[in-house]
C-alpha cells in the first residue's frame, strides 16, 4: 500500500536530477495550463552555479551583456554581500524572452526547484507573454539575438576604437539611461535591417543635394525682429520634434559630433533601458502573479498526492519568508515587499470573487461574488500595471490587514504628518497615494530637451519639470550634465521649472 | 517538455573582463590605498591579498537623481499601531518615519571593502618602482615545486603504474588464494589427452578420466575467478610536490631614526625594505627579520617601533653595525643562515665615525653577509648635485671604499621610489658573488 501511495510522487529525495526536474515540470504544466488557464512561451530551463548567478546579477539579469566596468563594480559589490552573508542569492532568474529562459540554481533542493519552476517558468512567463506593457513595448522574440548583437558589436568597437573610447561613450549613455526611455509615446519599431536601409538612403540623398555654395551666403547682419525669431524657434522645434523626453534618442539622432558607431552604442543602451522599463512598472503585479501561481500550483500538487508532506512544508517555509512584510518600525523594513503586496492582492481578488463581504460588494460590485476569480486575475494580469492595478483592486480589507497609513512630508515642516490611516475616511487616500508611489513616470525626474539653436551657439537646452518641489542632487546633476555635453559636443544648459507655479527654481549650464 | 540546459559547464570567470575594466578605472585610487597599506602593514604582509575600500572617485555613476532634502513627499507605510490622522512625527535627520527602499543602500556602497588578489596588489605596488618586466614576473611567480618520488599509492594515472610492485602484489595474492598455476593445468590437460588417446577404456580409467575432467573444470573456473592481475594489486608511483630546496635567510633592516629622518624618508626606506623582502621570499622558505634602529646608540626593536617611533639624539652609525655583529654571533651563525642586510639612512653621521663603519664592514661584517645594500635617502633637489658624483657625506665616502672592495656590497642614493630598484640589480644578476663566502 505504501508503495502505491509513494509511486504517485513526482520526486522522493531532495536531490534533483534532470529526470525528476522533467517529471515535476510536466506535473506543474498540467495544472498551470489546464486548471489556471495560463498562456506561456515555451520554456527553457538552465542550471547555473552560484558564481554564474552573481554574474547575471551584476549585469542587470541579462545573460549576454556587453562588458563594462560598472558591471565589474556591481559584481564585487554583490559578491561581497553574498560572502558576508548579508543576503542570499535568488533561487531563480527569469528572462522575458521567447523561449522564456529560467535559471535554476544548482544548490536548490528538488522541492525548491519545483517551487521555482512553478514561480518563474509559469508565473512570470505568463505575465511576460500577456501583460499589455510587455506586449507593446518589448519584443521577446528578438531580445536574445539583439543582446548577442550588441555584445559583439561593442566588443568589435573596443577592438577598433580602443576600450577607453567605447567606455567614455557608454559611461555617458549609462548616466542618461533613466532619460533614455519613451514614456508616453511608443518607440518606433522597425526591423534593424529596414531601418539601416532607410538611414542609408537618407544619407545618400543628403550627400547628393549638398551644395557648398550655401555656406558662402552672407549672414544677415541686422538683428531679426523678435517675432521672426520666435517663428524660427517654433520651426526649429517642429523639425527636431521638440520637446523630446528621450534624451538618448535625441542625442543619437541629432548629436553634432558623434560618429555612427557611437550613435549605435547610444542606441544599444537606449534599447536595453526601454526593454526593462515595463518590468519596473509591474514589480508588484509580476511578483504577485508569479507567487500566486506557485502557491496555487504547489497546493494543487499536494492535493493530488504528487508531492510529499516534507516537500510541501519546505516549499511553504520558503514561500512564507518570501512574502514576509516587516512593519515600518522594524529594523528589517526596507519598503513594501512587492511579493507580499502582490500576493496578498491576488489572494484578495480570489476571496472577493468567491466569498465577498458586504463591504466588498460596495467597493467591487463588478467582481464581488462572481466566482470567476481565474478570469478576473487573468484579465488584471493582462491589462494593468502596478499603479492602475493598485488603484483598481486594493481593497479596504487589505489596507486593514497591512495596517497601511499615509505620511506626508512637507519640505518646510519639522515634522511629518499622518494624513490617513486604515479607516473609512482614509482608504481612498491611502490607496491613491500607494498607487502613485508605483508610477515610475511621475516619480522620476522629468528632464526634456526643449530647444537647440543649430545655426547659432548650438547650445542644448534642457528643462526639468519640478514636481512637488523635488529638486535634483546638485553634484550628480552637474556631473550628468557633463555627460550630456560630452555626447552633444557643445554646451548644455538645464533650467528647473516648477510644474505648478511655472517659476524658475534654478538654472545651470556646463562651462 | 521544456528544454533543459546545464550551464554549469560553461567557462568560468565570465565577469573577469568587467573586473579588469573596473580595476583599471579605479587604478589611481587603488594605488593610493596600496601605498597606505605599504606604509602601515608589516613588511612581510605587503604581498598578501588586500582588502581595500571601494574607490569612490572615478567609479561614480551620476544620474539625474532626486535630492533627498527637498520637496513634498508622501509615504505609504505598513504596520500602523497607534497613529490617527493628524498625528505629527518629528523628522529624524531630514528623512521621514521611513524613507523607502533606496535610503539604506547608498550608504552601504560607500563603506564596503573588496579584496584585491596578491597579483593585483603587487601590480600596483610595482607600478612606480620601475622594475624590469622579468623581475616583476619572477617576483609574482609562486614558489616553484619539483615532483619527488614518495612511496606508492593505490590510485593514480595509468602512466604512473609501478609494474614491479603491482606484479609482486599480484603474485602474493595468487599464492594466498591458491590460484592454479599454468603448469598444473597443463599437466592435467596432458593426462586427459593421454587417456582420451587410448582406444579402449576400462571402467576405472573411465572413472579416472571423468574425475580428471571435473578437476580440470574446477581449476579452470578457479583461474577465471581469481584473476591474474586484480585492480587491488595495482600500485602507482606517488609523487610529492616539493618546494625547490631552500635555506633560511635572515634579513637585517638598519635605519637611522634620528629626527632628521622624516615621514618621506621613512616611507622610501620602507619600500626599500619591502622590496628586498619580496626578493628574498622568492628564494628562501623562511626569512627572519631583525630590525635595528639607531641614533647615537643602537638597539633591536620590533617592526612597529622601528617605523613609527622617533628618538632624539645624535647619529652614530657604527653602533648599529656593532649591534648587528652581536646578533649574528648570538643567533644567526653564518654557516646556517644566509644573511642579508639593508641599511637606510639620510647620510648623517658624527665626524670620524664613518671610518669606523667602513672598518667594521671591511673587517668582519662583509665576510658574513651574502649581500649588503645601503641606500642614502636624499632630497629630490639634491639629486642633481649628488646624483653621479662621489663626493657627499662622510658616510657615503667611507662606504665608497667598501663598495670598491666587496662585490656583494651595493649602495645608492634615492630620492624617488623609482631609484630603489638599481640597488637590487646585482642581487638578481646571479653572479658568482653569491658563493663569495665559501
Amino acid at each position: 500500500m505504501a508503495k502505491s501511495a509513494t509511486s504517485q510522487l513526482l520526486f522522493h529525495s531532495s536531490d534533483w536530477n534532470f529526470k525528476t526536474l522533467s517529471r515535476a515540470y510536466d506535473g506543474i504544466e498540467t495544472i498551470a495550463l489546464d486548471e489556471l488557464g495560463l498562456n506561456v512561451y515555451p520554456n527553457q530551463l538552465e542550471i547555473i552555479s552560484a558564481e554564474q548567478m552573481l554574474d547575471a546579477y551584476s549585469s542587470v539579469g541579462m545573460p549576454l551583456m556587453y562588458q563594462h566596468w560598472s558591471f565589474g563594480k556591481r559584481f564585487v559589490f554583490e559578491e561581497h554581500h553574498y560572502r558576508k552573508g548579508h543576503h542570499g542569492l535568488a533561487y531563480e532568474l527569469v528572462i522575458n524572452s521567447n523561449p522564456c529562459i529560467t535559471y535554476l540554481m544548482e544548490g536548490n533542493t528538488m522541492a525548491m526547484q519545483t517551487l521555482v519552476t512553478a514561480h518563474a517558468s509559469f508565473g512570470h512567463n505568463h505575465f511576460f507573454k500577456n501583460n499589455y506593457l510587455f506586449r507593446q513595448w518589448t519584443d521577446a522574440n528578438a531580445i536574445l539575438s539583439y543582446m548577442e548583437f550588441s555584445k559583439k558589436y561593442i566588443a568589435k568597437c573596443e577592438e577598433r576604437h580602443g576600450t577607453s573610447a567605447v567606455e567614455a561613450i557608454l559611461d555617458s549613455a549609462h548616466a542618461l539611461m533613466e532619460q533614455g526611455v519613451f514614456r508616453s509615446r511608443r518607440p518606433p519599431r522597425l526591423s534593424s535591417k529596414k531601418e539601416q536601409e532607410r538611414a542609408r538612403e537618407r544619407l545618400e540623398y543628403e550627400e547628393q543635394t549638398y551644395s557648398d555654395l550655401w555656406r558662402t551666403l552672407p549672414r544677415s547682419a541686422e538683428r531679426p525682429n523678435p517675432e521672426e525669431a520666435e517663428r524660427e524657434a517654433l520651426e526649429r522645434k517642429k523639425v527636431l520634434n521638440l520637446p523630446e523626453e528621450n534624451l538618448l534618442y535625441f542625442l543619437e539622432k541629432n548629436s553634432l559630433i558623434l560618429e555612427p558607431w557611437q550613435r549605435e552604442l547610444l542606441r544599444i543602451v537606449r534599447v536595453i533601458a526601454q526593454y526593462f522599463y515595463p518590468q519596473r512598472q509591474t514589480k508588484v503585479m509580476n511578483e504577485g502573479c508569479a507567487t500566486f501561481v506557485h502557491y496555487t500550483i504547489i497546493n494543487r500538487l499536494f492535493d493530488q498526492g504528487k508531492i510529499s508532506e516534507g516537500a510541501i512544508l519546505e516549499m511553504l517555509h520558503s514561500h512564507s519568508s518570501v512574502v514576509f512584510q516587516p512593519t515600518f518600525d522594524d529594523p528589517r523594513y526596507s519598503g513594501i515587499n512587492p511579493y507580499a503586496l502582490g500576493f496578498a492582492m491576488m489572494q484578495e481578488i480570489e476571496r472577493i470573487c468567491n466569498n465577498p463581504t458586504s463591504e466588498d460588494r460596495d467597493w467591487f460590485p463588478h467582481i464581488a461574488g462572481s466566482g470567476q476569480w481565474r478570469e478576473t486575475l487573468l484579465d488584471a494580469w493582462a491589462n494593468h500595471r502596478d499603479e492602475s492595478f493598485i488603484l483598481q483592486y486594493l481593497s479596504p480589507a487589505l489596507i486593514r490587514k497591512f495596517r497601511l497609513f499615509l505620511l506626508t512630508d512637507q519640505r518646510n515642516e519639522k515634522y511629518c504628518e499622518v494624513a490617513a490611516i486604515h479607516n473609512e475616511r482614509g482608504y481612498r487616500a491611502v490607496r491613491a497615494a500607494l498607487a502613485k508611489s508605483y508610477d515610475i513616470g511621475a516619480n522620476q525626474p522629468d528632464v526634456q530637451v526643449v530647444d537647440v539653436d543649430l545655426l547659432g551657439d548650438r547650445q542644448l537646452r534642457l528643462r526639468h519639470n519640478i514636481k512637488n518641489g523635488i529638486l535634483l542632487e546638485e553634484k550628480e546633476r552637474d556631473a550628468t550634465l557633463q555627460h550630456v555635453r560630452h555626447l552633444w559636443g557643445y554646451d548644455v544648459s538645464l533650467v528647473g521649472i516648477d510644474a505648478e507655479t511655472g517659476k524658475v527654481r534654478y538654472e545651470c549650464a556646463t562651462a | 517538455m521544456p528544454n533543459f540546459i546545464d550551464r554549469r559547464l560553461n567557462p568560468k570567470d565570465k565577469s573577469l573582463g568587467n573586473r579588469r575594466r573596473f580595476l583599471k578605472r579605479a587604478r589611481e585610487e587603488l594605488k593610493r590605498t596600496i601605498k597606505e597599506h605599504v606604509k602601515t602593514d608589516r613588511i612581510a604582509d605587503v604581498d598578501a591579498g588586500h582588502k581595500v575600500p571601494m574607490p569612490v572617485g572615478g567609479s561614480n555613476e551620476p544620474t539625474f537623481r532626486p535630492a533627498r532634502d527637498s520637496g513634498d513627499r508622501e509615504y505609504v507605510l505598513p504596520g500602523n499601531r497607534e497613529y490617527t490622522p493628524g498625528d505629527r512625527i518629528e523628522k529624524q535627520g531630514g528623512g521621514g518615519g521611513g524613507t523607502g527602499s533606496g535610503a539604506g543602500t547608498g550608504k552601504d556602497e560607500d563603506d564596503f571593502q573588496f579584496l584585491l588578489s596578491r597579483e593585483e596588489v603587487l601590480d600596483l605596488f610595482f607600478e612606480d618602482l620601475e622594475l624590469p618586466d622579468m623581475i616583476k614576473l619572477s617576483l609574482k611567480e609562486a614558489v616553484a615545486f619539483k615532483p619527488r618520488r614518495a612511496g606508492f599509492a593505490t590510485s593514480g594515472s595509468p602512466t604512473n603504474i609501478n609494474v614491479g610492485r603491482t606484479m609482486r602484489n599480484s603474485y602474493g595474492r595468487r599464492i594466498a588464494l591458491h590460484r592454479p598455476g599454468r603448469k598444473a593445468v597443463e599437466a592435467l590437460a596432458e593426462e586427459i589427452a593421454q587417456l582420451e588417446a587410448e582406444m579402449s577404456l576400462d571402467a576405472s580409467k573411465r572413472q579416472r578420466l571423468q574425475a580428471l575432467r571435473e578437476e580440470l573444470d574446477v581449476l579452470e573456473r578457479r583461474r577465471r575467478r581469481i584473476p591474474y592481475v586484480d585492480p587491488v594489486d595495482i600500485r602507482f608511483n606517488r609523487f610529492e610536490r616539493q618546494p625547490l630546496p631552500n635555506a633560511n635567510a635572515v634579513m637585517f633592516c638598519l635605519m637611522d631614526v634620528s629626527s632628521s629622518m622624516g615621514e618621506r624618508e621613512k616611507d622610501l626606506a620602507k619600500r626599500f625594505f619591502v622590496l628586498l623582502h619580496l626578493f628574498l621570499k622568492r628564494r628562501y622558505d623562511r626569512i627572519d627579520m631583525v630590525f635595528i634602529r639607531h641614533t647615537d646608540e643602537a638597539g633591536e626593536v620590533d617592526e612597529d617601533t622601528f617605523f613609527y617611533s622617533t628618538q632624539s639624539g645624535g647619529t652614530v652609525v657604527s653602533t648599529a653595525l656593532e649591534e648587528m655583529l652581536n646578533i649574528i654571533r648570538e643567533r644567526y651563525p653564518a654557516k646556517e643562515w644566509n644573511i642579508y642586510a639593508a641599511q637606510a639612512s639620510d647620510g648623517d653621521n658624527i665626524p670620524r665615525d664613518s671610518e669606523r663603519c667602513s672598518a667594521i664592514l671591511n673587517g668582519a661584517l662583509m665576510r658574513l653577509c651574502q649581500y649588503y645594500a645601503y641606500v642614502e635617502i636624499i632630497d629630490e633637489r639634491e639629486t642633481e648635485i649628488f646624483g653621479s658624483t662621489d663626493n657627499g657625506t662622510s658616510l657615503w665616502r667611507a662606504y665608497r671604499t667598501v663598495d670598491d672592495k666587496w662585490p656583494n656590497f651595493q649602495m645608492t642614493r634615492i630620492a624617488r621610489p623609482s631609484d630603489i630598484y638599481p640597488v637590487f640589480r646585482k642581487l638578481f644578476a646571479r653572479q658568482p658573488t653569491m658563493q663569495f663566502r665559501s
